[in-house]
Order: structure tokens, then sequence, then C-alpha cells
């Protein structure tokens, strides 16, 4: 089994991704502009829901259900949605679930599909795949079109293109769709996009998509959108494809009454997004008379074997940890070098490729906890982060590794009174080449990864311990003298205050 | 295919350590559901909720009665200058107005969907709390391209078929779970440039709800 994440194995690590795209200012401001615009609506949406919580905890455990039963709603899913004349396909990694496609694609014989964004083909690189073989694929959300007519990458994993702003799309658009006199006018730019895909619904007669849900009594897929470009893949072609990840599943069908509440307001912070499709096999007179679905594992078992961290899979890519992220509001969406980005991403990329890639984005987090303050399916990515950096420093698994020799010194030194006093005592005595106006700035070798992003303040003449027993020994409370002389003085150096 | 199959379920099996015989169906009934299920508004305010919300999301919206409804739907169609409008195969015939020639949705290729002005459908139930209407695509609703490819929606919805919350509007249509179904909340919209939600991207640009009561 090989799975692959987009080309996240190749990708270079997220501090060193990150620097650039720190410097890109205008990237910044539209990522900042984006993500306070839609945190915002969602906290409006979700304050007039007076049942949040209550929706959080049966969205939560509804998943959670369902990936412990996994095996077995996925075997009524596949029999239920044959039963509806649909044919049920089984991948175990990124390059079957490819050639599955490409071949069904080649059977029903086109050279040329139209696509629902899904954030699995990215993940398998499906695009890429179908264009070895001569087929042309056609994104047609919005944001898909101008990533794709960019020959950019999506940057989050519901609105691809918010790292773009208006004037950017234009001159994309200027470019790629030979119309010169374009504004940067969000409406007329939107209008241009219609006008390009209409052709291209009415005639390509294959379409693929994702799925948001698959729905295992009664073998149906639900698909979340906006725009309508998913209605159109999903009813004109003759023939549809669905490629979903097998933690897509739910069991019932009234289970979408939670996810269909959960899902639109925590991803764009509306009521109801404009459309939601479900449809069951193939109906005679309406839509695709050929449907097949691809199930994905492509590392997911893996993810489902690790207790700790199953919980990743229940995940129903609704982006509110990316948007709350403030790490990722920093730095967008690239930086993670996978389609999936964020803290969400910074769980799944690695745990998909094994924990022997992507290794640093587990790191990639300042543990705040915005983002499981917001997950409508209450995954407490912190906690996997954690267990994550956990699994990552027993990989390195050598006794000699620095950072490992390092712990292993600092955990001998913390569990002695004896041994901590005497290294606070050296600590004050030898910083002193390294401290300049009360701040260590740049500390040599290997812990200068760590003064690289942050400054930290010197020892204090006086510790909390030695002033502790000075107090004592002067029977009562006392000012203290030196720890606060010295932070006022650190403040009055630095402007610190 | 089916190797992958094999290896597939009997990964999953060893991960969550369970064995064939565990059945999930007696542990699904355990799961909290302590959401709100039934809506509380009296119908005089879920009306109002509903209204309130199809506004809030661009939909236009008109009130009216049995016996006015043809004459609502006309002067809807006149005021937008609306000649080649299809009507949903099995709309009952009394809710149109006869002076005016519908396209019957049977006879009507793609072609025709993509330059007519509008379209008239019935819904299977609608949701004051998202302000949405819902489409079970049985007679009188069209097949799921009558709703999508034209560029007006005009949709009649009957007050008692107006619920107050989302899992009772799943209740009313689970009869028809496995028809297709779709949920229609405002006209097509983006927000994929900056934020800003655009109105009528690819689905209908122009959503009318004729809510009679």
């Amino acid at each position: 089994m090989t799975v692959r994440v987009g080309e996240a194995d190749q990708a270079p690590s997220f501090q060193k991704a990150a620097l650039p795209l720190l410097e890109d200012a205008q990237l910044r401001k539209n990522v900042r502009h984006a993500t306070d615009v839609i945190t915002y609506k969602r906290g409006i949406v979700v304050g007039e829901t007076p049942d949040w919580q209550q929706l959080r905890t049966a969205g939560s455990a509804i998943k959670a259900h369902t990936l412990r039963y996994l095996n077995e709603y996925l075997v009524q899913f596949e029999k239920a949605c044959t039963a509806a004349g649909g044919h049920v396909h089984w991948a175990s990694d990124a390059d079957e679930a490819n050639r599955i496609i490409v071949g069904l694609v080649q059977q029903y014989g086109g050279n040329e599909v139209i696509k629902i964004k899904t954030m699995t083909s990215e993940e398998i690189g499906l695009n890429e795949a179908l264009e070895r073989e001569g087929i042309r694929a056609h994104e047609t959300d919005l944001a898909e079109v101008i990533v794709q007519l960019g020959g950019d990458k999506s940057s989050h994993i519901v609105a691809p293109a918010i790292h773009k702003n208006r004037s950017q799309v234009r001159q994309i658009f200027r470019e790629r769709m030979n119309l010169p006199d374009l504004t940067d006018d969000p409406e007329e730019l939107t209008a241009a996009a219609r006008r390009y895909l209409r052709e291209k619904f009415l005639r390509v007669p294959i379409g693929i998509c994702g799925a948001n849900f698959l729905v295992a009594n009664n073998g149906s897929v639900c698909i979340v959108e906006s725009e309508g470009n998913g209605r159109m893949c999903l009813t004109l072609p003759k023939v549809l494809i669905s490629i979903a990840g097998i933690e897509k599943t739910i069991p019932r069908f009234e289970d979408l009454e939670v996810f269909l509440q959960l899902l639109p307001r925590s991803a764009t912070g509306e009521r109801m997004n404009p459309y939601n499709s479900v449809w069951t096999g193939v109906r005679e007179g309406d839509g695709p008379q050929h449907f097949h679905v691809v199930l994905l594992d492509n590392g997911r078992t893996g993810i489902l074997a690790d207790a700790e961290a199953r919980q990743t899979l229940q995940c129903i890519r609704c982006g509110a940890c990316l948007n709350t992220c403030p790490v990722y509001r920093q730095t967008g969406g690239h930086a993670y070098g996978s389609s999936y980005s964020g803290p969400i991403g910074a769980i799944v990329t690695p745990q998909l490729l094994q924990m022997r890639e992507a290794q640093s984005l587990p790191y990639a987090s300042s543990l705040c906890g915005a983002c499981y303050e917001v997950c409508p399916v209450k995954i407490n990515i912190p906690e996997v982060l954690i267990h994550l950096r956990g699994r990552v420093v027993r990989e390195k698994k050598s006794a000699l590794d620095p950072e490992a020799l390092a712990m292993k010194t600092a955990a001998m030194i913390f569990t002695s009174r004896r041994r901590f006093e005497a290294a606070q005592r050296l600590g004050r005595i030898g910083q002193w080449p390294l401290v300049s106006h009360g701040w260590f700035r740049n500390l040599p070798g290997m812990l200068g990864n760590w003064t690289r992003v942050r400054d930290l303040r010197e020892l204090p003449e006086q510790t909390f311990r030695a002033w502790w027993k000075e107090r004592a020994k002067n029977g009562g409370p006392i000012e203290p003298s030196t720890p606060l002389r010295s932070a006022r003085k650190i403040a009055q150096d630095t402007g610190h205050d | 295919m089916t190797d992958a199959r094999a290896t597939m379920l009997d990964r999953i099996l060893s991960a969550v350590g369970g064995d064939e015989r565990t059945v999930a169906t007696a542990v699904y009934a355990g799961i909290p559901r302590t959401y709100i299920r039934a809506g509380t508004l009296d119908a005089e305010a879920r009306l109002h909720l509903l209204l309130e919300r199809l506004r809030d999301y661009d939909t236009h919206v008109v009130e009216t009665s049995a016996a006015s409804l043809p004459q609502a739907i006309a002067s809807i169609l006149l005021e937008h200058r609306e000649k080649n409008v299809i009507a949903a195969d099995g709309l009952p015939a009394e809710m149109l107005p006869r002076d005016f020639a519908f396209i019957s949705e049977r006879s009507a290729s793609l072609d025709d969907l993509n330059t007519c002005d509008g379209i008239v459908t019935t819904c299977s139930v609608a949701v004051a709390f998202t302000g949405s209407i819902v489409l079970t695509h049985g007679p009188g609703e069209g097949a799921r391209r009558l709703s999508l490819v034209p560029d007006r929606h005009l949709c009649v919805v009957r007050a008692d078929q107006v619920v107050e919350t989302v899992p009772e509007a799943f209740s009313r249509i689970a009869v028809h779970a496995t028809r297709p179904i779709t949920f229609i909340s405002g006209p097509s919209a983006t927000a994929d440039i900056e934020m800003t939600r655009i109105r009528g991207v690819h689905g209908p640009r122009f959503l009318d709800v004729v809510l009679v009561r």
C-alpha cells in the first residue's frame, strides 16, 4: 500500500514553508480579511441556535459510533447503494482509486470530466492521474476554477482561493478566459465564471464528485454546496463517479438532521447553504443513469487503529478550525504543504502518511484550543496534536538524538529539588554572555531554533524559592525586593511593559 | 477490487478491535439526542419566521390565498415579463393562471431549460428555522434539472407544509428518503471572492416563494 496525500510527502517543513508566506503582506491581508468575515458570520448563526452544544454532542457521538462499527456500516452502504442501481468500488490507496476512476472514465468513452470540489480527489492527485491518460478535468467550483486557471494550489478546505483577492482573480480570468475588459467587481467575476462553465455543464457527459455524507441504511450520498455547480455535475451528466473517504459514513438518513445543522453554520456561517443534494443510486428519468462510488482508505484505517487519534476521522471538513486558528490566520494554507491545512490538516496529513512524513505539522500550533472550541463534532485537536508530537519523538527513537537527550537531562533536573536549585544557580552565573538588556535573543547552536521565533527573559537575580525562604526567615510578608526590581528594570530597558 | 474490499474490512475490524458479531443497531439507540426536535412556535409565528428567513437570503416572497394563487403566480411572471415558463409535471392545474401558456416539463429539452424564462414547482416541506424549501422531486416538484438550469424558480408552498425545525422536516420527508432530495435555501450563491456573498452563480438567480395560507 502506498498512501499519498497530494505532494505532502515532498513538502518542506511547516516552519520553513511559513517563512516566505509571512513576508507576503498581500496574502496575509487576504487571509485575515476572509477568515475574519467568516468567523464573524459563524458567530451570529451559532449564537441564534439555542441547542448548538446538544447538536455538537450528538454529531460527535454519531461519528464516534459509526467509526466503531465502520465495517458494518460500509457493508450496509454497499448493499443499499447496489440495490438502488449504484456500483460500489473499494480502493485501499490513492493509486488504486485513481486506477478505478480513470478506468471508469475510459470505459464510458470520455476524454473530459466536470468536477465538483472534492478534497479527496486533491488528496489522491486525481486530476494529474486523469491528465496522464489524456482526460481533461474541469473544476467547476468558483474557487477551484480560480485555483485551476491560476495554476495555483488550494489553501483552505472550504474556500480554496481564500488567499486571492478580487483584483488577483480578475487578472487570472482576464488572461485565461480571454476577457480583457473584465473589472474586479465580484459580481462581474462570478458572472464570467457562470458563462465560462455553462457550456461545459450542458455538454460534458461524465461528472466527478466527492461526498459530504454516505448514508449507510439507504445507500444515499449527500453533498452540500452553494453555487449550483455541484447540482449541475450531479444531475446533468450521464455518468456520475463519487470518491469518498470511508469515514464519511453515517448510520441513517435521519442523522442528516444533525449534520445539516452543524455543517453550514460552521463552514460558511449560513443557516443553511443554498443547496443540499441527497440521492440514492440511480433514478429513471432524473439524473445520471450510471452511478459509481469509490470508497477510499488511503491511510484512514491506520488512524482508526490509534485509539487516541481516532477522533480525527470524525471531521466533517467545515474549516471552522482553520478560520479561528492564530497560526493558520498568519500563514494561510500553503505552509501546510497538503490539501488539508490548518489545525485539522496538522493532524490529518501526518497520520495519513503514517507519521513518516509531514512530521513538522503537529508542531504548527500554539495549542491554544480555539480549534476544539469551534469544532462542530468536538474533535479535541490540541489533545491529538500533543499525542502526535509524542509519536514523532518516539519515531526518532535514537537515544543520541540531541532533543531526546536534552529532554532526558531536563527530566533528571526537574525531578530533584537539589539538582533544580543547583541548575538555577548555575544558570544565573552562566547566562551573562548570552543576555542583552534582560533578554535572551539568540541562543547558540540548536537552542537557536527556540530563540529564532521567541525572546526569553533572563533568569532573575533572586528566584521565587529564594525569596520565599527569605520571607520565612524574616518572619512574615516582605516586599518582593529583587525579582520586582529586576522586572521593572527589564521593562524600562526594552519597552516590554 | 474484491481484494481491496477484504483488506479494508479486515483492517477496520482489527483497528476497532471488534469482531464480526458486534451489532451496531443496539448501540445506535443510545446516542444522546438532546437537541431540539419539535418546534414551539404557533402557526402564525412559524410562518412569520419562514418569510423573514427566506427574505434574509434574497428570496422574493409573496403571500396569497388558495383562491388567488393563479393570480399571484401570473403577476410575478408578468412583472418580470417572463413568457417561456415551464410547469413541473404533475403540478395541479388549478394552481396555474389559465390565460398563460405554460410549457410542460415532459416536452422540454435541456436546451429549452437553458433558454426558458422560468419554472413553477411545488415543494414537499419548508423549514422556518433555516429558511429552506425542500423538494423530493415527486409530482409537481419536477426532476432535479428543472429547478436548476433555468434562471427563475417560482415555488408554491402551502402553509401546512411549513415546519419549524430541521428534524421536523426530516420526519416529514422520511417516506421519500430514497428519492432524490434537494434543500434549497435562497438563490444559488457564492462567497468565494473575499467572502462577499454574490447571488446567482450556476443555479437559478431568482427564487420566488408563493406562500398559500
